[in-house]
Parts: structure tokens; C-alpha cells; sequence
């Protein structure tokens, strides 16, 4: 907690000084940051459009229901909580790293570096898992009278409304166990989903790349010579912003 | 003393004197209400299984579950991107903006919304179809 006093009647915008009491870096950090927390909107915002729009959508706690060596489990939400878990606890190691920076102990930068590239490795793997779940899922959809078996893609949407077991049952088709016919879903369904948590993805991957160029620069003293740490203040930012855009991923996608 | 001078823009520098004790406090803050969340999710989904699902209980749900992010986005970039540690100046200057996405929640949602009402009545595209196999063909063949 900053303690601080800054006297009263600072006249913040008569020049000779930054009216935001921030190096210039940090602020234009903050505006990239502000201008990606529009394009996520705008695609999170489009996304609900669509979702309004349409008289049936995708139950999150179907779709996302699955784990990681527990076979055909039904276990809506857990692997997505791993997953959130991961990037919170990330979080907390990067801005334990900042606080290292403060104190100028660069081992304490440098052990909380690397714990933070392996949180951002960790949820890019579950990520890749998941995908490749969906991808190469097998799900029964009735189209044009006969059945279908897809996956999840940009193309595909098989989480549509569920056919009445009868219906199923004049075809001639037994149904083993937990086993639904669905009819095709709106399409939109995988573009946003790829989409969104791709283009989340994207900035994980590049922040774990930003943290790595951090690492090493660390580990070459170049903040020591420099005198301050701040450029792990800065990869900081981006970083906590990238968990801030999974924590509204997460409640678009998976809870609501 | 253990700040540094980083530039000559900055006027004041903050002492982090706090030690990781808050940051720790916030990871268990935000490690509950995501806990919260999860529960409420599996509420909806509950709901969702039985006989009679109750619409405003659900919408009552994801209402809160949309507060408790709205209060893991606050902890977030207050503490952990320590906005909340800067000038009033640096503040006002990230969060006003942002401000426009009330509009742009409720101006899209509501564009949503109304397109789902002209789906669903004669006088726009079609009405709705209760019925599933004839739908399915319907999209099957469009698909």
C-alpha cells in the first residue's frame, strides 16, 4: 500500500512533471492495455449480441464437462477451475516478482520469473487439451434424417436441441447409456469460442514470450544496472491483464 | 529507500512497504469468490437437470455470479496492478473510459434481444418451430 503523502493543492498540470505520476512507458502500457480491453469487449460484447439473438444456445456445463484422464466423467466446470486457478496463482507469483523488483533483490525476480512462465505454460497445455477435446469430440447430430458424428469446430456445432428418445427410437437407433442425439447448434458457436479464447491464448503465449525476454534480462543484470526493475512492473501489468480478460472468458463462456 | 528514482516525470514515489502479506490476502480473496462462482455454476446447472427449471432463479444466479466478477476484475487491477496505488489523475485517466462499455452492454444486448423477437413473430423472418426434427432438417440442409 503506497503511504505517500502527497501534499495538497499539487498543481499536477503546470508542466516540469508526468500529471499521472508515472514514467511514460507505464502510462502508454496502461493505454495499450485499455485499447486491448476494448477489442476483447467488442468480441465478448458480440458474442452476447449473438447468443440474445438466437432461441437456443450451448448449456457450458455440457460442452465443457470433461477432464483429462477421467474418461467420459461427467464433471461440468473442474477443468476450467484448474485452469482459472492456474492463472490466478500465476498472477500472485508475477506480482510477487514486482515486489522483489521494489526491493532490487534480483534472486527473488528471477525465482518468481520462472514460477510465473510455468504457470502461463501450464494453462497454454490445458488449453491445447482442451481444444483437441472439442476438436476430436464424437457427439450424434440428426441431420437431414440420418445420424451425423461431429466434433466442435468453426464449422460444426453439434450442442444443439436435444431429439425425443422416441423419435430416435422410429429410426431404428438404440442409444446406449448417457447417450443424446442432438440436432446442429448455431454455427457461431465455435467461431466465438475459438475465436475468443484463441485470441486469449494468443496474449498468454506472448506474455509467457514478454516474461521469458524479462527472465533473461534479469539474469543479466541489466535492471540491476539500470537501477530500478520497472520493466517487470510493465510485463506485470500485461500479464495480470491477460488473467483479467480470463476472468470475463471464463464468466461468458463457461459460467453463464 | 528501496525506491529507486525511475524517471524525473515521477513526482512521488510510493513506499510498497505492505510486504506480500496483502497480495497473499488477495489471492485468498480471489481463490473464494472463484470458488463462489463455481458453486453458483453448478447451481444453474442443477437447476438446469431438474424437472421444473425456475428462469428467475437463473437469471438470479448468473446476475450474481456477474457481480462477484465484476468484484474479482476490481481486486485484480486495483491491487495487482496496483491502479489503485496511483495518483487520482492516472486513475480517472484509465477507468473513464472504460466506462463506455456500459452503454455498449446494454446498447448490443438489447440489438440482441430484439432480433431474437423478430425471429420469433411473423412479421419477421419465421415464426418459432416447438417442433425438433423438422427444424433439424431444416438447418441440416442450410448447414
Amino acid at each position: 500500500m503506497s503511504t505517500t503523502a502527497i501534499p495538497a493543492g499539487t498543481k499536477w498540470w503546470s508542466g516540469g512533471k508526468s500529471p499521472f505520476n508515472a514514467s511514460y512507458g507505464k502510462v502508454m502500457m496502461w493505454y495499450f492495455l485499455m485499447s486491448d480491453a476494448f477489442t476483447f469487449g467488442a468480441f465478448l460484447i458480440s458474442y452476447g449480441t449473438i447468443r440474445f439473438s438466437v432461441n437456443h444456445w450451448a448449456d457450458p456445463n455440457h460442452v465443457f464437462n470433461a477432464f483429462p484422464f477421467a474418461g467420459h466423467a461427467n464433471l461440468p466446470l473442474a477443468f476450467v477451475s484448474l485452469m482459472t486457478f492456474i492463472l490466478i496463482f500465476s498472477s500472485v507469483t508475477m506480482v510477487l516478482a514486482v515486489h522483489e523488483g521494489h526491493n532490487m533483490n534480483r534472486k527473488g525476480v528471477e525465482k518468481y520469473m520462472i514460477l510465473t512462465i510455468f504457470g502461463g505454460l501450464a494453462f497454454l497445455s490445458c488449453q491445447a487439451w482442451e481444444w483437441t477435446h472439442l476438436i476430436t469430440g464424437d457427439h450424434m447430430v440428426l441431420v437431414n434424417g440420418h445420424i451425423e458424428h461431429w466434433g466442435t469446430t468453426v464449422s460444426n456445432n453439434p450442442w444443439g436441441p436435444e431429439v425425443p428418445h422416441d423419435i430416435i427410437e422410429k429410426m431404428g437407433i438404440t442409444l446406449h447409456g448417457h447417450e443424446t442425439v442432438a440436432t446442429p447448434g448455431p454455427i457461431a458457436f465455435g467461431g466465438y469460442f475459438f475465436g475468443i479464447t484463441g485470441f486469449h491464448g494468443f496474449h498468454v503465449f506472448s506474455g509467457v514470450i514478454i516474461n521469458t525476454v524479462m527472465l533473461i534480462k534479469t539474469r543479466l543484470g541489466h535492471f540491476d544496472q539500470r537501477g530500478h526493475y520497472e520493466m517487470i512492473e510493465k510485463a506485470g501489468l500485461y500479464w495480470h491483464f491477460v488473467d483479467l480478460v480470463w476472468v470475463f472468458v471464463f464468466l461468458c463462456f463457461y459460467l453463464i | 529507500m528501496s525506491q529507486h528514482t525511475i524517471s524525473p516525470e515521477i513526482s512521488f514515489t510510493a513506499e510498497h512497504t505492505g510486504g506480500t502479506k496483502r497480495i497473499w490476502k488477495i489471492f485468498w480473496l480471489l481463490s473464494v469468490i472463484t470458488l463462489m462462482e463455481l458453486g453458483l455454476g453448478l447451481a444453474i446447472y442443477t437447476i438446469h437437470k431438474g424437472e421444473n427449471p425456475n428462469p428467475m432463479l437463473v437469471l438470479f444466479f448468473k446476475g450474481v455470479v456477474c457481480i462477484l466478477t465484476l468484484a474479482k476484475a476490481y481486486y485484480i487491477v486495483s491491487v495487482f496492478m496496483h491502479l489503485g496505488d496511483e495518483v487520482r489523475n492516472m486513475i480517472m485517466t484509465i477507468v473513464v473510459p472504460l466506462c463506455l462499455f456500459i452503454w455498449f452492454i446494454i446498447a448490443f444486448l438489447w440489438d440482441g434481444n430484439s432480433w431474437k423477437n423478430m425471429r420469433n413473430t411473423n412479421g419477421g423472418s419465421k415464426p418459432a418451430t416447438e417442433e425438433v426434427a423438422p427444424a433439424a432438417k431444416e438447418q441440416g440442409a442450410k448447414g
